[in-house]
């Protein structure tokens, strides 16, 4: 569904300033696969995802959509951008018009479709997100911040993209905010089957809904695979400044105090379930 | 000793005048409800408070009072002793409380980071060579003397924070209320602000109120205070509250995953699995324990 070859980024080209951002990046993302990418500050995450619907050219290299050369001859970006909705963070500043079926709407209008089509994806948007009928003749300002925001997830996911790229959709949540942001996101996936990019900076969040992870470090994929190879890495992952779930740890450290018990537990059930194994095993369970 | 003070506090949004609301507070043309109701909360000196809730529980409007950025509709504020509604001494008040807010780029005014630290001196007109000591003192206590003479445009997120906690610092308060100043951070950066804070509280002696999501922060405290519908529910050692998972989750929380581990194999037949674990180590003593 996403290939990049070779796809470099350098910022200030020629000047004192110059970075490179995204460096010489190779990948490919399976159609219809749920990616959490994960990388600190500066890691290039934000600026590889602004390259897959043509918002930066590459400074050199690829990349494709659908097998589709993105920046070729005969493709228009306008078409690149519905088939790539990208979702920035904190969405909620970009919502301006009317009412919130307007806004929501704002997307597919621009696709040409006809307005019983739109009514029909705002109202299937709308149900996704959890935003209740009677909200979306309000004006969007009167909401709270967490529903302004999937407003702004709503429009993106109303112009059906088959690819949906969140750039830290929870930030700034509370607890149960993340989880029901997240919840819908994962629902949305199921439902579509589109392929669903999504930046975080929570391993234990990217753990429980991804079924692959991009890690990115200084520009470079450090590496893209599914959470349990990707958290036998560890010590690797701590060691370019990330952090792993607190049951990854606890983990680590259960192996560090001589116990030979598996390295890939990533969340509290699989947690549960391991140790519970490792006990059946020594023939000692309760 | 008591630093704050917040007594049978009642506190409504639309009891406030025009120029007091904030820009995302419109001014309602009704009474609205209380945020909070009859409010009670100590915060004793040289301690360290987390305090939780979920988003409009009341607890950045609580935060507000502590340095007279609001005042209570009904009740009492004493903030180091001063009641907060005596307008006369409020930079008094605000020079012992200082406060540090979510988004470090609203909170830096100057294009040099000294500058920036040196600015509330100003204005309090604290002479040139004292304020030299001082900006120099509070950048070292946040670790970030090497970038005194950077723009704070070059920092990182983390770095703009702990600038910010240096500009509270060089007016010495007593306490500093922090409303989720890592909200906004990526991980790096939030334990870059992190350990500031808890050094700041360790070996300055500085009062912290900290307002967060992250339960792993909130677990770094001497004291969680959770707040619910404008009450505090609970009010206790990390590890007293975060063992309420149950309650902790109907109110939109969450607890450290250590916390949630033990939750779990309580539940799946662990009867020793004990709740009161709030972090890795502890966990994987007790893990350990149990498989060797």
């Amino acid at each position: 569904m996403i290939r990049t070859e070779k796809l470099t980024y350098t910022y200030s080209q020629g000047t004192p300033f110059e970075k490179t951002a995204v460096n010489n990046v190779d990948l490919h993302i399976e159609e219809g696969a749920f990616v959490g990418i994960i990388g600190h500050t500066g890691s290039g995450k934000s600026t590889l995802i602004q390259h897959l619907n043509g918002l930066i050219k590459p400074t050199s290299g690829k990349v494709f959509i659908d097998g589709e050369d993105i920046h070729g001859k005969n493709v228009k970006l306008r078409d690149v951008r519905f088939k790539v909705g990208l979702v920035f963070q904190y969405p909620e500043y970009q919502i301006f018009e009317e009412t919130v079926a307007k806004d929501i709407a704002y997307g597919p209008s621009n696709m040409g479709l006809s307005k019983e089509e739109v009514d029909t994806r705002v109202k299937e948007a709308a149900s996704i997100v959890g935003l209740p009928d009677d909200l979306l003749e309000r004006s969007p300002f009167e909401l709270s911040g967490g529903q302004k925001r999937r407003v702004a997830i709503a429009g993106v996911m109303a112009m059906r993209p088959k690819v949906l790229i969140l750039d830290e959709p929870t930030a700034g949540l509370d607890p149960k905010g993340r989880e029901v942001i997240l919840g819908q996101i994962s629902e949305y996936h199921r439902r579509s089957h589109s392929t669903v990019l999504l930046v975080s900076h929570s391993m234990e969040d990217v753990a429980l809904y991804a079924e692959k992870i991009l890690v990115m470090n200084k520009g470079e994929v450090f590496c893209y695979d599914t959470p349990p190879n990707v958290f036998t890495k560890a010590d690797e992952i701590a060691a370019i400044g990330l952090s792993v779930p607190q049951v990854t740890k606890v983990f680590g450290l259960l192996r560090q105090k001589g116990i030979d018990i598996r390295s890939d537990v990533y969340t509290v059930d699989f947690a549960v379930k391991t140790i519970r194994e490792y006990l059946e095993q020594k023939g000692r369970v309760s | 000793m008591e630093l704050i003070r917040i007594e049978d506090v009642t506190f409504r949004y639309s009891d406030i005048s025009d120029e007091d609301t904030g820009a995302d507070a419109p001014k309602p043309s009704e009474e609205t409800p209380p945020v909070f109701e009859h409010l009670d909360l100590t915060i004793e000196k040289g301690s360290f408070t987390a305090i939780l809730g979920h988003n409009g529980c009341g607890k950045s409007t609580l935060a507000k009072h502590m340095n007279a950025i609001l005042l209570p509709s009904g009740g009492k504020v004493y903030a180091a002793g001063i009641d907060t509604s005596d307008e006369s001494r409020l930079f008094e008040i605000r020079r012992h409380i200082g406060m540090v807010f979510q988004n470090p780029d609203n909170q830096i005014v100057a294009s040099i980071v000294e500058e920036d630290v040196a600015f509330a001196l100003e204005n309090m007109g604290v002479e040139q060579s004292v304020m030299r000591k001082r900006v120099d003192e509070a950048l070292d206590a946040v670790g970030m003397s090497e970038f005194k003479e950077h723009s704070p445009s070059q920092l990182s997120g983390g770095q703009k924070q702990r600038v910010a906690i240096a500009g509270v610092i060089a007016m010495r308060p007593d306490c500093i209320v922090l409303d989720e100043p890592t909200a906004m951070l990526d991980p790096a950066g939030r334990r870059e602000v992190m350990k500031t804070i808890r050094r700041l509280n360790r070996e300055s002696g500085v009062t912290i109120v900290l307002i967060t999501h992250y339960m792993d922060e909130a677990a770094k405290a001497d004291r969680v205070v959770v707040m619910d519908g404008g009450k505090v529910i609970l009010d206790d050692e990390p590890k007293n509250v975060f063992s309420n998972v149950e309650l902790l989750k109907e109110v939109g929380l969450d607890v450290p995953q250590s916390t949630q581990l033990m939750y779990a194999m309580k539940k799946s037949g662990f009867d020793t699995a004990d709740t009161h674990i709030i972090n890795e180590n502890e966990c994987a003593d007790y893990l350990y324990e149990l498989l060797r």
